[in-house]
């Protein structure tokens, strides 16, 4: 017991570590343009100043990207809680033919990398029309291999017996899945529709390419452009602007990390 | 598409595209800022893979073994990284490596060392990369060890103990074995994804200084952005194949071994 001390003193100066960059940022977004620049740097804003959260609303149009991606984000986790559950059932308990190939050719575009994809995917969406907008930044994550994975394993740990069940008490097939089954699968669907939205909530390079007007940024595409663009050096702006990108995401993080957690030890992905 | 001299302005018209053959295949690998990308690629790889799963297991030890009591708060403090924005960690990186009031310049200042303009710097614009990276990222794979470790039974452990094995020994000899499978998955999992190696480049560096931290995919989106479909779409087949090779080659040695 007595080691136990400087056990601990390394986990905390880890979790200092990784923290923080995250404390700075969140300091760092009350702090003015001048004490931002000041060398040495100041760990506590010495002038707390709100002007950096006035500048996102009156400089730039956080607003609007919030609710775009907001908008993208429960899209997408709505269309995957729907697809990947139908799908994952159909490939669990459905006896047709192919079906083993059907799953199999899931499991592999798992693996394809997107870069690989991204082109075409890119060339199919502009040609479709949907360029720069709302369906062409929602359709093409609407469905995730890794979520029918998911679904899939849940409900082939379901028993068969429930279906027979089911249809015995005159159930449609429809019935079956919507009133009997999917209600069993409500902690992998909570696990499922989480990542979803982390994913979709932090996704960079999709939403970078297709939204090509202002009016259709979502949060990290406006960050980052902010970043890169004529506002690279006001770092008050960007430091409140990363705040707003990453709270509503650690804030759900920390309420459901249970299952973003299990879903990780589950999968192993990300 | 990679077999073909696609370009931006063929959206419309698809009818004006032709065959290249491997014609795409052969420009990349002949392509000197390509060869550039690949070579800084692997150098990510090679140094940043090790040294995630390295801190990964360390924390995941530490979790399982060392620090009992907050391990529910220890857990989610190391795994916050993983669930942010790249974007926004490379706003508050770019300020926590700035040179002069940057955070780590200011930590080394106390000990007198004069730190580096880090993102500026040829030599060391890449080794900050692969730091962030492994801040970033190393939460993923202890979550995986974690789970790995509590899957050993506390029996094995109290066998070596009997047998007057040092805590280092049971460490090298019982529980790494054991835990093979699991290096192995998180070894996979956190090679493919630092081979396709892009955010971090792409938001702090844009591969620069001098493209010395442009890699396959940023080389392949710059490539995209110039409107060459064809030759973006065959680099990234080059880096698929790649990734496909190393993984079997990942599966071939852990195996064997």
């Amino acid at each position: 017991m007595r080691r136990t001390w400087w056990i601990y003193l390394i986990g905390v100066l880890g979790l200092v570590a990784v923290a923080a960059p995250f404390l700075w940022m969140v300091l760092g977004s009350f702090k003015t343009q001048g004490e931002l620049m000041r060398v040495p740097p100041t760990w506590w804003p010495r002038n707390a100043t709100g002007q950096n959260y006035g500048d996102l609303f009156s400089k730039a149009n956080f607003p609007r990207y919030f609710l775009n991606s907001a908008l993208v984000a429960l899209a997408v986790t709505a269309g995957n809680l729907i697809f990947c559950s139908m799908i994952g059932y159909a490939l669990a308990k459905l006896r047709f033919k192919g079906r083993n190939a059907l799953f199999v050719l899931v499991m592999a575009t798992l693996m394809i990398p997107g870069m690989v994809t991204f082109v075409p995917l890119f060339v199919l969406v502009t040609n479709a029309g949907l360029a720069n907008t709302y369906p062409g930044l929602i359709l093409p994550f609407l469905v995730s291999p890794f979520g029918v994975f998911l679904m899939r394993q849940f409900f082939l740990g379901l028993p068969d017996d429930l279906i027979d069940a089911g249809r015995v008490d005159g159930s449609t097939e429809l019935g079956i899945f919507a009133r009997i089954m999917l209600p069993l699968t409500r902690p992998a669907l909570a696990t499922l529709g989480i990542l979803t939205f982390l994913g979709s909530w932090n996704n960079f390079l999709w939403p970078l390419v297709v939204a090509q007007t202002e009016d259709k940024y979502t949060l990290p595409v406006a960050l980052a452009l902010y970043s890169t663009g004529q506002n690279a050096q006001n770092y008050g702006l960007l430091m409140a602007g990363a705040v707003v990108v990453v709270l509503p995401v650690l804030v759900m993080f920390l309420a459901f990390q249970r299952h973003v957690t299990k879903g990780i030890a589950i999968t192993g992905l990300k | 598409m990679s077999f073909t001299d696609i370009k931006q302005r063929d959206l419309r018209t698809p009818f004006g595209v032709n065959g290249v053959g491997f014609g795409n295949y052969a420009k990349a690998l002949q392509d000197e800022t390509f060869r550039k990308a690949a070579f800084n690629t692997a150098y990510f790889v090679v140094i940043g893979v090790p040294l995630t799963l390295v801190v990964a297991l360390g924390a995941a030890v530490l979790l399982d073994r060392g620090v009992k009591r907050f391990q529910a708060l220890f857990k989610v403090g190391y795994y916050l990284p993983v669930v942010t924005s790249i974007v926004a960690i490379a706003v508050i990186w770019r300020f926590v490596l700035s040179p002069d009031n940057g955070l780590v310049n200011t930590a080394l200042g106390w000990v007198g060392i004069d730190g580096p303009n880090w993102l500026a710097s040829k030599t060391w614009a890449m080794p900050s990369l692969i730091a962030m990276a492994v801040w970033r990222n190393f939460g993923s794979a202890m979550i995986i060890f974690l789970a790995g470790l509590q899957g050993i039974p506390q029996s094995v452990e109290e066998a070596g103990q009997i047998d007057g094995a040092g805590s280092w020994q049971r460490f090298r000899y019982l529980i790494l074995p054991l835990l093979r499978p699991t290096v192995l998955f998180t070894s996979v999992t956190t090679g493919i994804g630092y081979l396709q190696f892009f955010e971090e480049p792409f938001v702090m560096t844009q591969g620069g200084p001098l493209d010395s931290t442009i890699s396959i995919s940023m080389y392949t989106y710059d490539q995209f952005g110039f409107g060459n479909y064809g030759l973006a779409t065959s680099m990234a087949y080059i880096l698929f194949v790649v990734i496909a090779v190393i993984t079997f080659i990942q599966f071939r040695l852990l195996r064997e071994k």
